[in-house]
């Protein structure tokens, strides 16, 4: 599907989001901003993805890597460092050079759609193994010991750029991540609308096309792989501030099917239909969780497998269908 | 030379432990370009299905030699029934909804049998190699997927029927155009590597703990393996895990079994850069 | 017309494991010469073709574009050369609009304005006549119209190198003449090689034909010797070529 880049669809885009971002102010009036934060950075990490897949065609595994890279990264530099601020750079860079190298590896390599998944696979396996491995004084980088399975907690909770003695937490780390979501969501919108934008919307459509007009397939996917990581790394960067502590399983595979799901439900080629998709299924989780007689997993698994059975366009589009359907009747004289 | 000997028990046991639960999953993807990634859950399933019968008083040999098969097997028409048969062709969805299929599992398993880990006895007692002892039920592993490889190749290769199912590989439209019905050879492969996963989770469960999420760490593997082998069923598998079980192996004496463990996935990695279709894309081509 | 020779290219050798798909064929193309490639499936004819488009890397022989060389370069690269290819089975980009396509064509000419690019997709649509359905998905159209947007997305960058596989493969006769008609006035900017079974499309455009038969040139010259030289005809028709007095 091709996103118009009409004066009309540009107003309406800009509509909704000045819309989300109403509803993101006024949420913490109705829920906890505790949940809220968490939330938020599901639908960043959902963005990541997104981007990745449905405008560059790249169904990635192991979206969780950069995501954890991103966390982990950030624990690291933040306790070495005594603060935050150059921690976060880290985060996001270290997740995005990954993403890159990961990237040219295969694009380069000219590998196809399984066994990139499988590779994105493995790779998000092998920091797993390696992140759970790393019990032991011997584990450190720097003054911080990466703790095996139990993770690194306790280091140095997001603060004020130049403030080492103000935290930002609660509202106020809403308030960032918040901000955090909507300047990546126009970000990439508008990546979505240049020249480079529509060139990889091109790709995903065609690589053959692509590469006889004379664009270079492999630096674009790799680039888009690359960006799309960023962000997953600061989703990660973030949740670390959350959390205030980092654990192997931000790199578990549950993890990156989970942001597989939410992109599929939410609707695969759009942004805002998966960062939805990411909060209505993480609050669906998060309730799930606090009861016992329904297992999280198997509702979240029986859903991806009715979506792709029944709606493989996404959830959010066929009610969106529905929703304009129903309009249309309404206007007809019974 | 008895040390040397244990050690190659040792690895012919890696090796045979990769190849066993790799099996059913080559099979499947072999023929039907079908990536069952609930092949894990499969396996435990078939573990499940092996310590209830336990618990009924089954035989521990029938029970892991018979009844998990055939549980899984049933389980696996179910699933191809309902599920699978509405996505062949489409390679990304297939991965998408086994995906699904595998946390449903994992959660229903968890539901039903809860999260702790139940054991199985372990019915052999150890076997005298020169100086050292070796675990016996190692060796019936080993026993087992030897058995099972041959089966399989010998189907495949020398009978009609593995022929008929060798042929639906290379061209599904030849064989229906020949009278045979495509889907029933579908079904039926996946039935059959429903069975052998099942196999799979039945005899390793007095060897590795069971519990509900157990899946992980097979399909990790399992997966990585098949994909490495290539098209050939069993040939593909037999490399692979022959590759890769010695990689580990190694790496796993050098240093520890994590580094082992990390090695087999790095070498999978660097194989697949170099060999995208898998290793009987280059050797040992065209076998079954 | 004595142009300069812009394609050269010597004893080219393609073989897939066993098969020797292209046995030594050799060609010379003239600036704004009109080269059509016939011969019965499995000729070689397509496969030649793909070597010259670059999809393909001999395994012998020599191509040379405008006296360059292109052994061992990436598929892109030969088409920054200046190269348009129409592949058989047209490929669009199906879930974008025409002129979306048109337009990602077009702007793959680096140092392109936005302004620029716009223009050259308004020209492409008017030479070829999109207007009709420049806002409809390129996956909706008909094949006869989907073979048309696929010449103008090959235009669209101005090549000096056409290459067209099979253009009139499944048109009705009209879009035949179109297309032909189309073809033709290419040459005015382009030198163009067109692979093709339609013999009435061949008598059409051609200037010089080509035939090949397994992997082989069998005879080249005008249309009209070309398709009524003995040889041809019987290895269109099957029968044993005759042997020479």
């Amino acid at each position: 599907m091709q996103r118009t880049n009409t004066p009309r669809a540009v107003a309406r885009w800009w509509h909704g989001f000045v819309a989300t971002a109403a509803m993101m102010a006024l949420a913490p009036l109705l829920f906890a901003e505790y949940t809220l934060t968490l939330l938020a950075i599901y639908a960043l990490l959902a963005l990541s993805l997104a981007f990745v897949w449905g405008l560059g065609g790249i169904l990635c595994f192991g979206q969780a890597a950069f995501y954890g890279l991103g966390a982990y990264t950030y624990a690291v530099v933040s306790i070495n460092m005594g603060g935050s601020t150059l921690a976060v750079i880290m985060g996001v860079l270290v997740a995005a050079v990954a993403a890159l190298a990961l990237g040219a590896m295969m694009f380069y390599g000219r590998i196809g759609d399984v066994y990139l998944g499988v590779i994105t696979l493995v790779f998000t396996l092998l920091l797993f193994k390696y992140a759970s491995s790393t019990a032991g004084s011997e584990y450190v980088i720097g003054q911080a010991r990466l703790g095996g399975f139990n993770g690194i907690p306790g280091f140095p909770p997001m603060n004020v750029p130049g403030r080492p003695d103000v935290v930002v937490y609660g509202l106020g780390l809403y308030a960032v991540v918040a901000v955090a979501v909507l300047a990546c969501w126009a970000l990439l919108r508008w990546v979505g609308s240049t020249s480079f934008g529509r060139v990889l919307i091109g790709v995903r459509e065609s690589e053959l096309r692509s590469e006889l007009c004379g664009y270079d397939v492999r630096l674009v996917k790799t680039v888009a792989f690359g960006l799309g990581g960023a962000v997953a790394g600061l989703a990660g960067v973030l949740f670390a501030c959350w959390a205030e502590i980092v654990t192997p399983e931000v790199f578990s595979l549950g993890v990156s099917a989970e942001i597989i799901i939410w992109v599929l439900v939410g609707g695969l080629g759009g942004l805002w239909g998966p960062m939805l998709g990411a909060v209505l299924l993480g609050a669906l989780k998060g309730w799930l969780g606090m009861q016992q007689w329904m297992d999280s997993g198997l509702v979240m698994g029986a859903l991806l497998v009715a979506v792709v059975l029944f709606l493989p366009q996404g959830v959010m589009p066929a009610l969106a269908r529905l929703a304009s359907a129903g309009r249309k009747e309404g206007g007809h004289e019974r | 030379m008895d040390q040397l000997l244990v050690s190659l028990f040792d690895l012919a046991y890696g090796i045979a432990t990769l190849a066993l639960i790799s099996a059913g999953l080559a099979l499947v993807f072999g023929l039907m370009r079908v990536i069952n990634l609930a092949h894990g859950e499969f396996i435990v399933l078939g573990g499940y299905a092996t310590i209830t019968a336990l618990q009924w008083g089954v035989n521990i040999w029938l029970a892991m030699l018979v009844v998990a098969p055939l549980t899984v097997g049933l389980f696996g028409l179910l699933v191809e029934r309902l599920v699978i048969r509405w996505l062949y062709g489409r390679t990304v969805d297939t991965l998408l909804a086994t995906w699904g299929l595998s946390l449903a599992m994992a959660g229903g398993m968890s539901m039903v049998f809860g999260t702790t880990t139940t054991g199985v006895p372990n019915p052999l007692g150890p076997v005298q190699l020169g100086a050292y002892q070796v675990g016996g039920y190692g060796v019936f592993v080993v026993c087992v997927t030897a058995v099972l490889m041959s089966v399989m190749y010998l189907v495949l290769k020398r009978t009609r029927a593995g022929l008929v199912v060798r042929g639906a590989m290379q061209s599904a439209q030849v064989v229906a155009a020949l009278g045979h019905s495509p889907q029933r050879i579908y079904t039926l492969t996946f039935v059959v590597g429903s069975m052998v996963s099942g196999l799979a989770g039945g005899v390793l469960a007095p060897l590795v703990g069971i519990t509900p999420s157990s899946g992980g760490q097979f399909i990790a593997k399992a997966f990585i393996t098949v994909i490495s082998g290539g098209a050939s069923v069993v040939a593909g598998t037999l490399a692979a895990s022959t590759l890769l079980g010695t990689v580990s192996k190694f790496f796993e004496l050098l240093a520890t079994p994590v580094v082992g463990e990390l090695a087999l996935l790095v070498s999978a990695v660097i194989l697949l850069r170099w060999l995208p279709q898998g290793i009987t894309s280059r050797v040992f081509k065209g076998s079954a | 017309m004595n142009a300069e020779v812009v394609v050269r290219a010597s004893g080219v050798v393609m073989k897939f494991g066993g098969v020797t798909a292209v046995d030594g064929a050799s060609m010379y193309l003239r600036r704004g010469e009109l080269r059509c490639l016939i011969g019965p499936n499995g000729a070689g004819k397509s496969t030649f073709f793909k070597c010259l488009s670059g999809q393909l890397a001999p395994t012998e022989g020599e191509i040379l574009l405008q006296g360059g060389s292109i052994a061992g370069m990436n598929l892109h690269n030969v088409a920054r050369l200046g190269v348009g290819v129409k592949t058989q089975v047209p490929s669009l980009m199906n879930g974008l609009t025409v002129r979306e396509n048109i337009w990602l064509s077009a702007n793959a000419v680096r140092q392109r304005s936005r302004a620029e690019v716009d223009a050259r997709v308004d020209q492409v649509v008017e030479q070829i006549g999109l207007g009709a359905f420049l806002k409809r998905t390129a996956g909706a159209l008909a094949h006869g119209q989907r073979q048309l947007v696929e010449l103008g997305v090959v235009l669209a960058r101005d090549p000096w190198l056409v290459l067209l596989d099979e253009p009139a493969g499944g048109l009705t006769s009209d879009e035949v003449h179109r297309m032909a008609s189309l073809v033709r006035a290419l040459t005015a900017q382009a030198t163009v090689v067109v692979v093709e079974h339609d013999m009435n499309f061949v008598r059409d455009i051609a200037e010089t034909v080509t035939a090949f038969h397994r992997g082989r040139i069998l005879a080249e010259g005008s249309a009209d010797a070309v398709l009524s030289n003995e040889s041809v005809r019987d290895v269109y028709l099957g029968r044993a070529a005759r042997a020479k007095p």
